[in-house]
Formats: structure tokens, sequence, C-alpha cells
């Protein structure tokens, strides 16, 4: 069974915000209006972190990409009271909109704040709502709601490879963000394979993970050349 | 025997004592109508913002990312709070025998029953989606799914419910000799309904043998209930990695603060009753001195675990906790958490500490504050820590909409209007029990009272 897993090279992402606007199109995530973005409400299951280090002048402007971390050991998974936060066998944090019932219990623990909820139903600026994508459902009014690392192009992919009789190839799979990425600053693939791109790249000692100190242990690595 | 006892507690007689109790029950002016409208308003105000929000989404209350958690969720801790005025207050008395507690047990052990019914309600407010509140129940499904045993919410939701059946048999017990004295007062269809109520009471002393051995053995049972409510509401906060929540020091902290705010409510209620019932001559000064002695008490235990929790997180200095620290100590909720301390410490600790100024005015002003206090307390332990987890660019401000302010407010008028029309049907101080404090007789005093002289003292 495969890990599904990404590298995340900071040293190559420009902070374009396309992996955002990728994953708005592939996702079905709606979009919210001026007033409630204002409000806080706007969902981005991928965001580009702007971070300024150092004094001025010599300021150094930063970007970190953060999505669901996919954490092996997830705080949002054992409080969820309805298992809709819930692990897969392939090392994905999966959450099941139909059983969620909206305590957001999940989010608060997510140290990340990679869960947003949805405040209304959907709806999408025009004229948007034509391009919505049929292997994604709809969230109604009331669930939370992540970045699932494009869970229904792995599913293809792998019912595809399946139905080929061959193991699934690395790099035939690719999240929305990551196919978007014109850096190429995102990497995913299997973890399980030493061989595929993303598990030499998480090897690699740039790498490091969010927050490590809380244990989540994530499927996500960040990449980024030492500080001097 | 009255003689024997104190000036202070001696009570009118049996026959007045009688009509003093009964009266709330059987004469009803035009006043109460009028309260009862207006609560009942606030309260239909409070229900029709719930259907609002749950109409048009919940994108009308100020919840927003990364706060996800606001009032609804405070006013559940509050209220799960105030509900320990009752029964663990009115359990904590009754098993030490102190003989001032029998005016009191009841307007505190209806506290609990009212105030947990309200906190009950904001899990389910508070949800995204509460028509299937009921997948927090351990029901067999034909698809197998049970509840998530491992989430802090399924706790509650066990706690909570084993909680309140607990406090619902302790008020209703002790209220079936009251429902007989009234079934022996009145005629028509309310002698009927005291009737069925009073579950065929006659007062033989079996019978008073047996509700005493139920009372000992659910007092006994229902403080380590209480105190597992508010451990397992505040491991809520404390299961989850969020900065200042991961405490160890959170379970006590909830329970002496929730008894904390529940004296202060059954202070204030009690100041109410005997105003407006005209109960001066059952709800005496001297009550109130006691209740403000334990409220002061808690209030210093309050403030020890306050200081031990702030004292430990700036020593640690741990980054992302520090930054919730300031943010209450300096910054943004710096005025709320200011006000907190001066209305939860200072405030008790100078009218309470100071023996002048604890008269029945002074008590109620510090429960005033002491409410105010631990309301803010617990907004203070949710909002800033969920608006400065670990990345700063994710932090975030809440503010309260109307829907959110309106339910908060219903709730308050909630309470009031449960505890008027309870006041209405039961009578409020335990007509059985004065009766039995200040005139005991082999056929009233069942025989656990009758040896435990330890009634007498005032503590």
């Amino acid at each position: 069974m495969a890990q599904w897993g990404m590298a995340v090279d900071l040293d190559r992402c420009t902070g374009c915000g396309a992996c955002v606007t990728a994953c708005h199109a592939e996702n079905n995530i709606s979009t919210v209006g001026d007033d409630q973005a204002a409000r806080g409400r706007a969902k981005h299951w991928i965001r580009v972190e702007r971070y300024w280090e150092g004094e001025y002048p010599d300021v150094r402007l930063k970007f970190r990409p953060v999505m669901c971390q996919q954490c092996n050991n997830a705080p949002c998974e054992p409080v969820c009271p309805t298992y809709a936060s819930h692990h897969t066998e392939d090392g994905l944090n999966a959450q099941v909109y139909n059983r969620c019932i909206g305590t957001r219990y999940c989010a608060n623990a997510c140290p990340y704040n990679a869960r947003f909820f949805d405040f209304f139903n959907p709806s999408w600026d025009k004229p948007l709502q034509l391009q919505l994508n049929p292997d994604v459902s709809l969230r109604e009014v009331g669930v939370m709601e992540k970045c699932t690392f494009c869970v229904q192009r792995i599913k293809g992919a792998t019912i595809q490879a399946k139905a080929e009789s061959r193991p699934v190839r690395d790099g035939e799979i690719q999240p929305a963000c990551a196919q978007s990425c014109p850096a190429q600053a995102l990497v995913f693939g299997d973890l399980q394979d030493p061989e595929s791109a993303v598990s030499r790249l998480t090897r690699s000692p740039r790498g490091e993970v969010l927050l490590e100190d809380l244990g989540t242990r994530p499927n996500v690595t960040y990449l980024e050349r030492a500080q001097s | 025997m009255a003689t024997a006892s104190n000036v202070t507690h001696s009570h009118p007689s049996p026959e007045r004592m009688s009509a003093d109790l009964l009266r709330p029950l059987l004469q009803t002016s035009w006043r109460f109508y009028l309260l009862v409208a207006l609560l009942g308003s606030i309260v239909a105000a409070g229900a029709v913002a719930w259907v609002t929000q749950m109409f048009f989404g919940f994108g009308i209350s100020g919840i927003r990312w990364p706060i996800y958690w606001g009032f609804y969720v405070t006013n559940f801790v509050f209220w799960i709070g105030i509900s320990h005025a009752g029964t663990l207050i009115s359990a904590i008395l009754r098993l030490v025998n102190a003989g001032w507690r029998r005016p009191v047990t009841r307007c505190a052990e209806v506290i609990t029953a009212f105030a947990l019914m309200i906190g009950a309600m904001f899990p389910i407010i508070h949800l995204g989606r509460p028509w299937l509140a009921f997948w927090l129940f351990p029901y067999s499904s034909e698809r197998l799914i049970w509840p998530n045993f491992r989430s802090p919410l399924v706790w509650d939701f066990f706690a909570i419910n084993t909680y309140l059946t607990g406090s619902m048999l302790f008020l209703l017990l002790p209220m079936i000799p009251d429902f007989a004295v009234v079934r022996d007062k009145t005629t028509g269809l309310r002698h009927r309904i005291y009737r069925t109520l009073a579950l065929g009471w006659r007062g033989t002393p079996k019978q008073w043998h047996r509700l005493e051995s139920a009372m000992s053995i659910m007092a006994v049972a229902i403080i380590p209930v209480a105190v597992s409510v508010h451990t397992i509401v505040s491991f809520d906060f404390s299961m989850a990695p969020v900065p200042m929540w991961q405490s160890t020091i959170f379970g006590p902290y909830f329970v002496a603060g929730a008894i904390f705010s529940g004296i202060a409510g059954l202070i204030i209620a009690m100041a109410v009753l005997r105003k407006v019932l005209r109960l001066q001559e059952y709800l005496l000064p001297l009550h109130f001195e006691n209740l403000g002695k334990l409220l002061l008490v808690m209030a210093l235990l309050w403030g020890y675990f306050v200081f031990n929790e702030r004292l430990v997180t700036y020593y640690g200095n741990e980054p992302s906790e520090m930054t919730v620290f300031w943010q209450t100590q300096r910054d943004n909720y710096a005025p709320l958490y200011w006000t907190m301390v001066i209305c939860n410490f200072v405030l008790p600790l100078i009218i309470l500490g100071i023996r002048k100024f604890r008269t029945i005015t002074g008590c109620v002003i510090a429960s005033i504050g002491v409410v105010i206090g631990m309301w803010l307390e617990r907004y203070l332990i949710i909002v800033p820590s969920l608006g400065h987890k670990y990345l700063p660019y994710s932090f975030g401000s809440y503010r309260p909409q109307p829907a959110e302010i309106t339910i908060t407010v219903a709730t308050f008028a909630a309470m009031c209007l449960l505890y008027v029309l309870f006041a209405k049907v039961v009578p409020i101080i335990s007509i059985w029990e004065m009766k039995a404090g200040d005139h005991p007789s082999p056929s009233l005093i069942p025989p656990a009272t009758e040896h435990h002289k330890l009634g007498e003292l005032h503590l």
C-alpha cells in the first residue's frame, strides 16, 4: 500500500499562487465573496504564507505553501466524535463530509490551521459555477473540508493502473497544486517507493517538517537551505 | 427543641411556615405574568436567532477561521460551571449535615438542573449541522458506526447525561414530601396533579427512612460525578495541542472555577428569591455570610490556580505559549483579562474578606462580579489561544455577531424563566426539611439526622 507524501521546495517557490488557484478549480472550493473573505470565511486548502525575515533594510521575503500536512499522528483524528476525520490505509487524513456534524474540534486541534468550515452552502462568483469538477463532491453548509491530496486523482490513477495490471508509475499522479506549479516546487508521490522523486527529496538534508516538535509526523516535507 | 438552637435559627411556627412557603404557589399576581412574558420573549428571540442561524448558515455568527469556537462554547463551559452550584454544594452540606443548609439546598439543586439543561444545549447550538446531533449517541445503526470513543466530545456526552440524570434525581427525591404538603392544601385539578407527583407519600416512618437512605446514596454518588463532569469539560481543551490549552492543571482548575461561579450564582438567586418572595425569615443573613465565606475560599483557590497556570507558562517560556500569554497579559485581550482578575479575585477578596462588607448586598455584588469574571475566564481560555496557534500567518481575531449575543442573553433569560416557573409550582424552600430542622420529632426526623447533632454547628 502506498504512502502518499509531498515535498515542498521552498527555495524554488516564487509565491505566485498558481497552486491556490488550481486547487480551487480542481476541488470545487466555493468562493465566498469579498465581504465573507474579509470576515475570515475564505477557504484555501493550500495557501501561500508570506513571512518577512530580518530587519530593514536587510529584509528577505519568504513564501511557504501550507496545505493539510496529512499527518501520520494527526491531532484532528482522535477528537472527531463521528469518525468524519479518519486515517486511510494509504496515509491520508480523510474527511468524510457526509459524516461530519460540524463540531469544528478537528480545526481547533489542527496546529497548521489547515481545515476550513463551510459557513454557507456553496456558491461561486460567476462564471466559475460553469467549471465545476464532476469528480469532487460539493460540501453543504456546516461541514469541515480540507486538502485531500486530490484523492480523486489518486483513486483515478490507481484504478487505471489496476485495470492495466501495472503499478502506479512515479509522477503519474499529480495533485492540482503540483501540476500547476511553474517552478516545480511541489513534488508528489509514494513515500514507500524509495526511488520515487518525493522519497529522494524527503531524504534531502535540506528537508524538515513543519512544527516537528508537536510530533504530528506529517507526510509533507519542506526543503530549505540552511540559514546562514 | 427550638429554644435550644441558636437565635438565628429560629423560624416561624410550622403553620406560618407552610403558609409562607406555599404562598407563591397559591397566589399569583400580575407581576408574575409580566415577568414570564418578558423573559419568555427574550427566550423566543434567542430561539429565532438560532433558527436564523440554521436557515442562513453559520456565517451569520462571528465564528471564523481560525477561531472556530467562540461565544457558544464559552456559554457551554460557563453554564456547566454554574450547574456545580447546586448539587455539589447541597450534597456536601448534606453530607457534613450542616444545619443551616436546609433553606438553601433546593434553590441550589434547581440551579443545577436548569443550568445543565441550558449548558447541554450549546454543544448542539454550536454544531454546523445540529440536525445530526444524534450521531453522538451510541446507538446501533445498520451501518455499524459508533461514536468515536476517543473523542472528548463523546466523553462530554456521557458525563453530562450522567450528571443531568443524577442531579434530577437529587432534586426530585426531597420534593416528594413537599408535593404531599401541596397536595393536602389544594383542591381540584391542582390537587390531582400534586397527588400524582407525591407518589403516594403518607409520611410513614418507613417512607421517611427510605427517602433518607436514597438521599444519602445520591449525596455520596453525585460528588464524584460533579467533579468528573467539569474535568471532562476541561479535557475538551487540554486534550488538543493548542497553546495554553494543553495544561495538566485544567481539570482541577475548571472544577474549582465551576464551584466558584456556582456559589456566586446561588447567592444571586437566593437574594432575588428573598426579596421577591418575601423570604426574609427563611433566607437569613447567616446563609449569605456562610456562602460568602465559601465564595471567599473559592476566590482564593481560583487565584492560586491562575497564578500557578500563568507562572508555569511564563517560566517555561515556550514561544507559542508566550504569544498567547502576552496577548492576554498586556496586548489585545489584556483589558478583558484584568477585568476578570478584578472581578474574580480583587473584588471578592475585598468585599468578602472584610467582615463589615460581608452583608447580603456585599455578597450579591461580589457574586455578580464573579459571574462576569468566570464568563470572561472561559472566553479568555478559548478565543486568544485559537487566534494565536503556532503559525503567525494564521493568527486571527474574533468579534461576536448579533446571533451569538442574542442567544447568549436568551440563555440568561431562560435560566430566570425556568427558575420563576419552578418557584411557581414547587416550594422553593423545602418545607419538610425546615420543619425537620426546627422541630425534630421521631416521626419527622429520620434516624440519620437524629444522631448527628453536627447539624447545630454553624459552619
